[in-house]
């Protein structure tokens, strides 16, 4: 409506000279800034589907030169990388579900103003986000629940997560109240109400915070260096990146070369390099999110403009 | 509580309750409100265990923590001396000020980045191309730091695109190895924060944006104002509110300066300037064993964040914007 009105005021005096001006310029600065935002990625991309030392001559930019899936039959070869792809998935999938039940279940009982713990618990929650114990201690925590080396670690410790439970409980608090009230005088429980009317009404910030969830979880790789480093068999996709990447740009610290030697040896059979794998395993460690947000976007500036500003 | 039910008022269940001894509300509860109770308690738990259960490890940076000992009273307590070594001792205070600093550079950036990027957008009037640049400017906070990391090394690499851009303006002979300077390390955490996060900044300021009355522009367009006269006495004032409260939220997190980024980017030559508090804390509590001294940096950490945390919101109070607490 905003931009509406302005383009019918706007229409006069359209091309006066300083409008036309500040147009140009203002096009011309948003369109280096996708370029600078967009430009990297795309380099990979070209990087990882060019042949190895041909890349090594330098200059690709924006298309390979000698193109090639080889970087990619090579990285879904390495056992670890097949092992990775499959836990970073399945956190991520069951990440996002345990966090939209747990925010949502216990946002909706937030929105209650009857429910006698709600001061109680919204003081907890919302105490989280300004304070940490720090990562011993948590450490502590997590190896005396016998969590280390478990896949549960990368569910449990971050399933409710204080700014998604504000987020969906001030998109509740939104929602017409007569709606619960007139289910009550039907007789619904809560349960009922929950799942049967509140849940169908709040699926806008439930993809929110579904997508929000996804993307912490397949983003994460200190849970797993923390607490699963000693678990190849629990190991994940970011993790094996981060492993990559501090070996190969930093050929001269004598420390981590070791990993650099593994990946010239599982990769010498054909044109590979270090610097083609890595970028093959970067497009595959991010894609898969950079594929789903476009379609996500009405639905997550709304829940960052609810939690962000209420929160 | 039956009676509030049939009672539309939004405020007469809170009275009534209040109203209610201890005992009528443990019953209530356990009879009116199972369901409810059912559903938050389980997920109360995990919060009390995760975050509340782990503040127990807190005494260990009172004693001369030695692994082994299982009763943790049978520690050896020495009040605050590992704080004093923290301060007197260690090299804390260069930690601490790459912190603050890489804090520093990160809000400004990020603020005035966020909210320029904002205003321009908000100027323009094509949907279609509006909406295309703020989708790819999206796209670096969906990256995670490995991911991210690794993009900046190689554009800051000596054939890099940075030092391939600058050669062909003329204005450098020879690569500059960005990760390898030491001086330069901020400024490429600053610049980094800033691709990653300027476009996921505007959201929170382009919503705001479209909240101010329009009314005001065509007040100030009869008054003969023009584009620049609009930003500055309309918009800018209109999000003012929305930039006190990111600001308060952001100081509070002023010892966050991010440990991701500088634990990837950081190289040998750079390490004095790239160590920032949590980073001391995993070099001194996984690699070096020291759990008492990394505890309490972490200690320290967390009351400096609460403590800004309020004092900026008690400032916010008393200039009259809205506060946060």
């Amino acid at each position: 409506m905003a931009t509406r009105t302005l383009i019918t005021h706007k229409k006069k005096k359209n091309w006066s000279l300083e409008n036309v001006l500040f147009t140009t310029l203002n096009t011309l600065f948003l369109i280096f800034i996708a370029v600078v935002m967009l430009y990297p990625y795309v380099n990979t991309i070209a990087v990882s589907l060019n042949e190895g030392y041909d890349t090594l001559r330098g200059g690709i930019y924006l298309v390979p030169r000698i193109f090639t899936w080889q970087n990619y039959e090579a990285v879904f070869a390495m056992g670890n990388i097949q092992i990775a792809f499959v836990i970073s998935v399945a956190r991520t999938v069951l990440g996002a579900i345990t966090s939209v039940i747990a925010a949502s279940m216990l946002a909706y009982t937030l929105s209650r103003k009857e429910y006698i713990l709600r001061p109680f618990i919204t003081i907890l929650i919302v105490l989280t986000m300004y304070f940490n114990a720090g990562l011993i201690p948590n450490y502590f925590n997590i190896r005396s629940l016998g969590l280390m080396n478990s896949f549960w670690v990368y569910i449990l410790p971050g399933m409710v997560s204080a700014f998604n439970v504000i987020v969906i409980r001030t998109y509740i608090l939104q929602l017409p109240e007569s709606l619960v009230e007139s289910a009550r005088i039907d007789g619904a429980g809560d349960f009922v109400i929950f799942l049967r009317i509140i849940m169908p009404l709040a699926k806008p910030v439930l993809a929110t915070v579904a997508l929000f969830a996804a993307v912490g979880a397949w983003n994460s790789w200190f849970d797993n260096y923390i607490y699963n480093s000693a678990s190849p068999h629990l190991t994940t996709l970011q993790y094996e990146l981060m492993k990559l990447v501090n070996s190969t740009t930093s050929m001269s610290q004598s420390s981590s070369a070791q990993h650099g030697v593994g990946v010239n040896e599982s990769t010498a059979a054909g044109m590979i390099t270090p610097k083609s794998v890595r970028s093959a395993i970067t497009i595959v460690a991010s894609l898969p999110i950079l594929v789903v947000y476009p379609f996500l976007q009405k639905y997550f500036v709304t829940g960052l403009t609810i939690g962000g500003v209420k929160g | 509580m039956e009676q509030s039910k049939k009672n539309k008022g939004r405020n007469k269940p809170m009275q009534l309750y209040r109203k209610m001894s201890f005992t009528e509300k443990v019953v209530t509860l356990f009879t009116k409100q199972w369901q409810l109770l059912a559903m938050s308690l389980p997920f109360l738990a995990l919060v009390i265990i995760f975050n509340y259960v782990p503040l127990w490890g807190w005494t260990m940076a009172f004693q001369r923590y030695r692994p082994g000992i299982k009763n943790i009273f049978d520690q050896k307590w020495v009040g605050l001396e590992n704080f004093k070594t923290l301060f007197f001792v260690d090299d804390f205070t260069r930690v601490l000020r790459n912190t603050v600093s890489m804090s520093l550079i990160n809000l400004v950036l990020g603020t005035v980045g966020a909210i320029f990027l904002a205003l321009m957008l908000h100027e323009v009037k094509a949907r279609l191309f509006k909406r295309t640049v703020q989708t790819i400017s999206y796209l670096p906070h969906f990256l995670s730091w490995v991911v991210a990391a690794g993009i900046v090394a190689d554009g800051l690499a000596s054939d890099g695109i940075i030092n391939v851009v600058l050669k062909n303006l003329g204005w450098i002979d020879n690569s500059i190895i960005f990760l390898q300077e030491a001086n330069l390390f901020w400024g490429v955490i600053g610049f980094s924060n800033l691709w990653k996060g300027i476009g996921w900044g505007t959201i929170i300021y382009l919503s705001a944006m479209s909240g101010i009355d329009t009314a005001l522009y065509e007040a100030a367009e009869i008054d003969g104002a023009n584009r620049y006269r609009k930003i500055w006495h309309i918009t800018l004032p209109g999000i003012k509110a929305t930039i006190v409260i990111l600001l308060i939220m952001n100081v509070g997190h002023l010892m966050n300066a991010g440990f991701e980024q500088q634990y990837l980017l950081q190289r040998g030559p750079t390490q004095q300037v790239a160590e920032t508090i949590d980073i001391y804390t995993l070099k001194w509590g996984i690699s070096q064993g020291n759990y008492s001294l990394a505890t309490a940096a972490g200690i320290f950490k967390s009351t400096v964040n609460i403590l800004l945390l309020f004092l900026v919101n008690a400032l916010a109070k008393r200039v009259g914007e809205q506060s946060l607490v």
